[in-house]
């Protein structure tokens, strides 16, 4: 691919050239795609496999200001065993929390499952750099295995896209060893190639996962939108051999929309991604509804929502 | 594990389909005069469906005879109000039956369900919606105060869209007042012999709409019938020359909708991702067998290399096999003839130096089937550039400038459509103007509505289907005389252009 040759280095005027120059996104061509494949008919043993994994996919997610310790621990035990009446269903990937919930989740779910935490002046990102260098350092020391930073759209709108690379890079080295993702908030960015230029920049920052959104903004997490996100981490992994993770976030409530997500997954990149190490939903209510499926799929029937634990 | 998808298959339950059927002459079906049936093969599993009568001369006689006196006595003098009710009801049947069609369509043509139902079937009912709007406003559609109906229109459409290709025909004939005799093609018969019924079902006055099987004999004996006032072809240009020299001479109207050689012109600054879809959607659609199908690809030299990657990646995860599957993206070739027809050219094209590239798809054991096939290396002088294969297979030549391309794309006896992919909006224009093709679609490729006329240039054949302009062939006004369907089809679709 021509690409590898061109690759740029954070020089703020090759990068704008670079980002710029990528292939542009027919949205209409792009919307078409993602319709035509989201009509696959996934039936029997090929639904109960992408109910399993799109469980295993989960980031077990609460956002909320009213969050508390105990919310949190209920979060956890779901996360770990998310139907208590069927031990053979498999644990979510992680729970996902704000930076000063991570320790009560650390101490919930042990080395059992990721802790995520959102950080970086999650979800606006209006705040200075050192405060969410902070953040991210905070929600590391209190056991955070994976953070969810939001980029600037702001400097990424105007043309700054040195800002948000610089942002991406400091941050990913507050991580340490913990995982990054770079939520894009696409319902910001609004076109497909603002979507494209934003995945490739996170990625040339040092981005494990790429993510749609932060749940905060409507649209969240989109078929289109996700398949050029799988474009651009199947286009960077021939260019750089490097592979990264894409996360779809918000909105996404139902198995049957869970499952056409991982058709596009199939089919655009392949099966090396549909694993949780990068695939991942970012979700609350979506879980209920698989097992409600899952359990659908294993008697024969449909149980009620009683039968689903909410916590 | 791996993601499998496990067999979906759509029910067959919901068609019922007869051991044999007669011809539809003036609202019934009959036996033919002198008894003579063929069969209608499954082409995807090589299963006998049913058998249909092969119209002969009397049969052609009597057919026609009950459309002209439809036509005297019933529809021709009706209020073009009362004709658009009898065609709105026609399109909420067609919309009412739209799975048990599409079934039928894929069991007796081959093609995936998922088209089947996703395109064909709507676009079917969309064409006779559209056209019932139509049948009470002709005075105000541009063909001067009161255009007036032909008169008996025979129609004979092709196997690779048969109930689509039956919509284009009877919806706008009836619209302007018309009454058909409609013949399909002798490997698809059945969506027609089922729209009989369902003109019947919506108490369509006998003799307005007619259906004879038969194959090419039973079309000629059609065209060449002496009580008929307009001919409308859609097929093979071979086919639509000789009816054009068996019509020479006589007052019969005739518009022809033939073959085609499209080119599907790739800029360096296309939308990649998005180009590739439409470059499997141009050729791959309904196995290739569509006449205005991108079955050339322009690709400009300096990415090639890379559209082609993408391409063969993408052709990689088509999924061929059962057709009524719905997670089946390539079905079966439509006939035995038709596979014979596109191995000879695919061979033709080893045989000239061309490089062939096949989707790595397992073919089923029974059936005619035909991977998904990209020819490089191509150029204009090799036979897979020149002739329609009609079948699943793609010749990529390359260019270097805009003029080149016109150039290339114009280069064929054909001019029936053309595709261009570029972000550059200005060079679209530059493009389509330059275009000697009834269609140019920009940044998609084979996409289709009522509302927009459909035709060809030069030996893809003349007379517009679809859109005001796709009335013309039909009306007989102040402003079209009788030779002037070709002046009519092509001047206002280059003025709408």
């Amino acid at each position: 691919m021509t690409l590898t040759a061109s690759l740029p280095d954070a020089d703020p005027t090759a990068l704008r050239r670079f980002l710029q120059g990528l292939p542009g996104v027919d949205e209409v061509g792009a919307v078409g795609r993602a319709a035509s494949l989201a009509t696959r008919s996934i039936k029997t043993s090929s639904k109960s496999y992408a109910i399993d994994l799109a469980i295993r996919m989960v980031d077990l997610t609460t956002l909320e200001g009213m969050d508390t310790p105990g919310k949190v621990r209920a979060l956890c035990a779901k996360a770990l065993r998310p139907d208590p009446t069927d031990p053979s269903t498999p644990s979510v990937a992680a729970v996902c929390v704000y930076g000063d919930l991570v320790d009560i989740a650390r101490a919930a779910v042990g080395d059992a499952c990721h802790v995520a935490a959102v950080a970086t002046a999650f979800p606006s990102g209006r705040a200075s750099l050192a405060v969410k260098l902070q953040d991210t350092a905070d929600a590391v020391a209190a056991g955070a295995d994976e953070i969810d930073m939001v980029i600037d759209r702001g400097a990424f709108l105007s043309g700054d896209y040195a800002r948000v690379y610089d942002e991406i890079v400091a941050i990913k080295e507050a991580c340490g060893s913990a995982h990054l993702k770079v939520i894009l908030e696409t319902g910001e960015l609004r076109t497909l190639d603002n979507v494209r230029r934003a995945s490739w920049l996170a990625m040339l920052a040092g981005a494990d996962f790429i993510k749609t959104s932060t749940g905060k903004v409507s649209p969240a997490a989109t078929p289109p939108v996700t398949l050029v996100m799988l474009e651009a981490v199947r286009d960077f992994q021939t260019a750089t051999g490097r592979t990264v993770g894409v996360k779809a976030a918000g909105g996404i409530r139902t198995t049957k929309e869970a499952v056409a997500y991982l058709v596009l997954v199939n089919e655009t990149v392949g099966e090396q991604w549909l694993t949780p190490d990068l695939f991942r939903f970012g979700a609350s209510s979506l879980l209920n509804d698989l097992l409600l499926q899952r359990q659908r799929m294993r008697t024969g029937h449909y149980s009620g929502p009683d039968y689903v634990t909410i916590d | 594990m791996t993601f499998e998808y496990a067999p979906a298959p759509e029910s067959r339950s919901i068609v019922d389909i007869a051991d044999a059927y007669g011809l539809f002459i003036d609202g019934q079906f009959v036996d033919p005069a002198d008894g003579r049936t063929f069969p209608t093969v499954n082409p995807a599993t090589e299963e006998i469906l049913s058998t249909v009568a092969e119209a002969g001369q009397q049969d052609v006689d009597r057919a026609v005879r009950a459309a002209r006196r439809a036509y005297e006595q019933v529809w021709g003098p009706m209020s073009g109000r009362d004709r658009g009710k009898y065609l709105y009801r026609i399109a909420r049947l067609l919309q009412e039956r739209s799975r048990e069609l599409a079934v039928l369509e894929t069991l007796d043509n081959g093609k995936p369900i998922r088209e089947a139902r996703d395109v064909d079937l709507p676009l079917v009912a969309a064409h006779f919606f559209y056209h019932a709007g139509w049948a009470d406003k002709l005075e105000h559609a541009g063909f001067g105060p009161a255009p007036r109906p032909l008169g008996v229109a025979a129609q004979v459409i092709p196997w690779n869209f048969p109930l689509l290709m039956l919509a284009w025909k009877v919806a706008p004939a009836l619209a302007c007042g018309n009454t058909v005799v409609l013949k399909p093609a002798e490997t698809t018969p059945l969506t027609a012999l089922a729209f009989a019924d369902i003109c019947r079902q919506a108490d369509l006055p006998p003799g307005i709409v007619n259906i004879l099987t038969g194959a090419g004999d039973t079309g000629r004996m059609l065209v060449e019938h002496p009580d008929v006032d307009k001919v409308a072809f859609t097929g093979s240009t071979a086919v639509g020359q000789q009816i054009m020299r068996g019509l020479a001479g006589t007052s019969k109207r005739l518009s022809l909708e033939l073959g085609g050689k499209a080119a599907n012109i790739v800029f360096d600054d296309a939308p990649v991702d998005e180009a590739v879809e439409g470059i499997v959607n141009g050729i791959f659609f309904n196995q290739g067998h569509v006449c205005c199908a991108g079955s050339r690809l322009l690709l400009q030299e300096s990415v090639a290399d890379e559209v082609l990657t993408s391409l063969q990646r993408r052709l990689s995860t088509l999924r061929l096999g059962d057709p009524l599957d719905k997670n089946t993206d390539i079905g079966a070739i439509n006939s035995a003839a038709q596979l014979e027809r596109i191995h000879e050219l695919a061979d033709s094209g080893d045989a000239e130096g061309a490089t062939r590239w096949t989707a790595p798809c397992p073919l089923p054991d029974r059936g005619y089937w035909f991977p998904p096939t990209v020819f490089t290396g191509v150029t204009q002088a090799h036979r897979i550039a020149r002739e329609e294969i009609f079948g699943p297979v793609l010749s990529v030549l390359t260019f270097r400038t805009p003029d080149e391309a016109v150039e290339k794309a114009n280069n064929t006896p054909y001019g029936l459509s053309a595709g261009i992919w570029t972000e550059k909006g200005s060079r679209i224009l530059w493009m389509a103007q330059r275009m000697r093709a009834g269609v140019v679609w920009a940044n998609t490729f084979n996409r289709f509505d009522p509302t927009s006329p459909f035709g060809g240039y030069k030996e893809s054949g003349f007379g517009r289907e679809g859109g005001i302009q796709g009335l013309g062939p039909y009306l007989d006004s102040d402003v079209v005389d009788h030779e002037a369907t070709v002046r009519i089809g092509f001047g206002v679709t280059e003025v709408a252009r």
